[in-house]
């Protein structure tokens, strides 16, 4: 096993640098060790001007997303001795604007959370005396795998058409559309339908599959989305049928 | 200096701190409300609890059960008027949950499912597989984004309290993607910051967990309750310190030492019985369990391993189909950190540095003692958790007293008088402390350095065993750390995103509060709960049921003193497990 390894780790200072350069540090390389242990050995020990984000370490706060060789990966989940040979190229996740190293701009991700409406939409809702809304296990099974996205970027890092057109609302937001739609307790879909099949929607998408190739947490967005289109093309055809269906 | 001013901030946009914000805006929906958070709101440590939340809802339980094992649990040290109302008022906040959308497990006919937990007389406690407090922040995130009222400052890191005749009357933070210093004034100030793990070495803690509003109640002469009582969760994984679950232990997973045996039977936590038993064995309290393996480790009963001794956590008996459906992160975890399948194989577990008891010290509607100043969740003390904290407790209590909080500080904006002059100029003289510590030259110390020596101290003074020696040595160390931290060098001296500069002053947080906890430590001469002296055992009712108080003095050192525990219904008692 080789003792140490390089980190090839892309800077972007912009009080000093006008676009990202490499830079090289050197770090113990131990088999225990994922990405973000290195970075923090480089800002602890050898050089403290490094900036990344980071929280949790065990994959759940969504905060380490970076690229990895090329790869959208979360830094707390991959090893150092997973890596093929040679050094380790670090950069920050693609098609974001950069603010600083390996930290991305995440405001517009924030707004497009918002345009889907990613609360529950009732037109009545039940007094809390009544209790809970009643939902099987079988009813929960429908929606929850699309709760169980952690807004790591990732998916956006690998989807080709966000690369291509930014207005996209995106992997992560569209799954998360679809997290409600599915939820028995709402009954927001057609909201949601009307603001996400205009540009920008889900119409955008290809069906590229990039996005749940990535996802370190099984959300599979791309079959959301394609899912998503196929209940869209139906209430559109219902709509069209005497009597308009809803 | 950017200024902005809004009725009532809340700075932290975890559970407790999004919980507020949008009690506020309910409460009176003409009243500006801001979130200011150093993190995205969705990546606040909320995100990481897994096992559930408590709230009685089962026929056979009973709000007096929940209020006895929460005052048992905690030693005696809980306020009880505090707990009956955090008892009585966390199904209403659960259930809230659930109609925001909160994907709860539920049984075969729609309802709520709940699980055994530590320490608790009946099931209920809800859960969302093992991801409770990840889906409950998500969805209070989600959930808040629908009231337009609720404004955040996202990624601004707060620096200081700023309090002008004896009032709280805002903050000072910098805007990290900017570097800009802000003054966001307010009526009323909300600190949901979370604790303070970071102090310690080895934590399920998140890095953003430095006590942040606890140090800046404290440095703004607010006190800091019952800080010395630290919890250790039995089961975290050695060197991550990634925790797993309680709810391993309560769907039936075994505790074995070096031997393959059930050591708990030999600490007075009742007979190892095939199935979980409720208040017994592995169902016992966390801090039990911990000292527990302490004791087990002087035998010489543990394992070794390369970043200390460990014992075995089994729950292969459970089976490949209840571990997927009840304990998948559990099983997610062992696979991509440890490398090990606990379908097969054991999970190697030790105690682990995981809530803090204590905090800024709060009445029942999250008031503390400064003006205008509230404060809810783990970076606040009310105290329901006394001595040592239930588990599945924190993750309603987020929900009671951050609504609390939310509407005892609006109520109070409603009736307070505009931020004044004063508190602006402070903002200024804070901005200007700053730009000095960001652009200095030539200091000696870094901050990793002093981190580290900082954590190993507490470790050594104030871990599972304390003693006056041990104490005596932490207080001297922590001195002289306090002493080089002034002297701090930073490499970066950037105004964009710069986070050297904001660990120097999470560092400078931290170290205001290892001396509170040790100090707080050194001068309670009784073991309780998750505080054992080895030079005083027992319990001491007479002397020290009491919470006691820390408070900063002029050089920084803390000065302690006593508040009597609020007592209703359950006086002192013995701590009775599994007989």
């Amino acid at each position: 096993m080789p003792e140490t390894v390089t980190l090839s780790v892309s800077r972007y200072r912009p009080e000093r640098e006008a676009e990202p350069v490499f830079q090289d540090y050197e770090v113990p390389f131990r088999k225990d060790w994922v990405v973000l242990d290195a970075l923090n050995y480089v800002k602890d020990r050898l050089d403290g001007t490094l900036s990344f984000r980071w929280s949790c370490r065990m994959g759940v706060c969504g905060s380490c997303g970076m690229m990895v060789n090329g790869q959208p990966k979360l830094t707390c989940s991959a090893f150092l001795a997973d890596q093929p040979p040679g050094p380790i190229r670090v950069e920050p996740l693609r098609f974001f604007p950069v603010i600083r190293d390996l930290v991305v701009d995440l405001t517009d991700f924030l707004r497009k959370l918002k345009k889907v409406t990613p609360w529950i939409v009732r037109e009545r809702e039940q007094p809390l005396s009544e209790g809970e809304y009643r939902q099987t296990p079988e009813q929960l099974d429908a929606y929850k795998p699309f709760s169980m996205c952690i807004n790591c970027m990732l998916c956006y890092a690998a989807c080709p058409i966000y690369g291509l057109e930014p207005s996209f609302v995106g992997p992560a937001a569209l799954a998360l559309a679809q997290r409600y739609n599915l939820d028995s307790r709402d009954q927001g879909a057609r909201e949601r339908r009307e603001r996400l099949t205009e540009p920008g929607g889900i119409w955008e998408c290809t069906f590229v599959g990039e996005c749940s190739e990535a996802c370190p947490k099984n959300v599979d967005p791309a079959g959301a989305i394609q899912q998503y289109k196929v209940s869209s093309a139906l209430a559109w055809v219902r709509m069209l049928l005497p009597r308009g269906g809803r | 200096m950017e200024q902005s001013s809004c009725d009532v901030l809340v700075v932290g946009g975890g559970g407790a701190g999004l919980r507020a914000a949008i009690a506020v805006a309910e409460a009176d929906p003409a009243l500006r409300v801001a979130v200011v958070s150093k993190v995205y709101p969705m990546r606040s440590h909320t995100v990481s609890a897994e096992g559930g939340a408590a709230a009685v809802i089962k026929p056979g339980d009973s709000l007096d059960h929940h209020a006895y094992d929460t005052i048992s649990g905690g030693d005696w040290l809980c306020d009880q008027d505090a707990v009956e109302a955090f008892v009585k008022e966390a199904p209403e906040e659960m259930l809230r949950l659930e109609h925001w959308g909160c994907p709860w497990s539920r049984e075969p006919n729609g309802s709520v499912a709940v699980r055994p937990f530590g320490g608790m007389k009946a099931e209920r406690t809800w859960f969302a597989a093992d991801k409770t407090g990840f889906h409950m922040l998500h969805t209070l995130f989600q959930t808040s984004l629908k009231y337009e009222g609720v404004r955040r400052f996202d990624e601004c890191f707060v620096t200081r309290l700023l309090v002008e005749d004896g009032r709280c009357q805002g903050v000072v933070a910098i805007e990290l993607a900017t570097g800009k210093v802000l003054a966001i004034l307010a009526r009323a100030v909300i600190l949901c910051t979370g604790g303070c793990g970071k102090v310690f070495p080895f934590t399920t803690n998140a890095s953003i967990k430095n006590g942040d509003g606890m140090a800046l109640a404290y440095r703004a002469g607010a006190a800091l309750k019952d800080m010395e009582f630290v919890q250790y969760h039995p089961t975290g994984l050695p060197f991550t310190g990634i925790l797993i679950t309680e709810a391993a232990r309560a769907e039936g997973g075994y505790m074995l030492n070096k031997d393959g045996y059930r050591y708990l039977q030999d600490y007075d936590l009742g007979k190892p019985q095939p199935k979980p038993v409720l208040r017994s064995m592995e169902l016992g309290p966390r801090d039990r369990l911990s000292q527990a393996f302490v004791k087990e480790m002087e035998k010489g009963r543990t394992l070794k391993g390369p970043y200390g001794d460990y014992v075995h956590l089994d729950i292969r008996h459970l089976g490949e189909k209840l571990i997927d459906k009840k304990l998948p992160f559990v099983r997610e975890l062992c696979k991509k950190y440890e490398n090990i399948d606990p379908v097969k194989e054991m999970i190697a577990v030790r105690p682990v540095v995981h809530y803090m008891m204590g905090g800024v010290s709060t009445d029942i509607e999250g008031k503390t003692s400064l003006a205008g100043l509230y404060a809810a969740g783990e970076a606040a003390c009310v105290s329901i958790n006394g001595a040592n904290r239930l588990g599945s407790n924190s993750l309603p209590e987020l929900l009671v007293f951050g609504a609390r909080a939310g509407r005892a500080a609006a109520a109070f904006a409603r009736g307070a008088a505009e931020p004044g002059l004063a508190a602006a100029e402070q903002a200024h003289a804070e901005e200007q402390r700053l730009f000095e510590l960001r652009g200095r030259q030539g200091g000696r110390e870094r901050v990793a350095t002093l981190r580290v020596e900082m954590q190993q101290t507490m470790e050594a003074s104030a871990g599972i065993y304390r003693s006056e020696a041990t104490l005596r040595e932490g207080a001297g160390k922590l001195r002289e750390l306090q002493a080089r931290a002034v002297d701090v060098a930073l490499d970066d001296h950037s105004q964009t995103f710069n986070t050297e500069l904001t660990s120097a002053l999470e560092l400078q947080y931290m170290l205001d509060l290892a001396e509170a906890i040790v100090h707080s430590a050194l001068e309670r001469k009784e073991s309780r709960g998750s505080h054992q002296r080895l030079d005083h055992p027992a319990r001491d009712d007479k002397s020290y049921l009491a919470h006691s108080l820390a408070l900063r003095r002029e050089d920084g050192s803390p000065r302690i003193e006593y508040m009597p525990v609020k007592i209703t219904r359950w006086p002192p008692g013995e701590r009775v497990y599994g007989r």
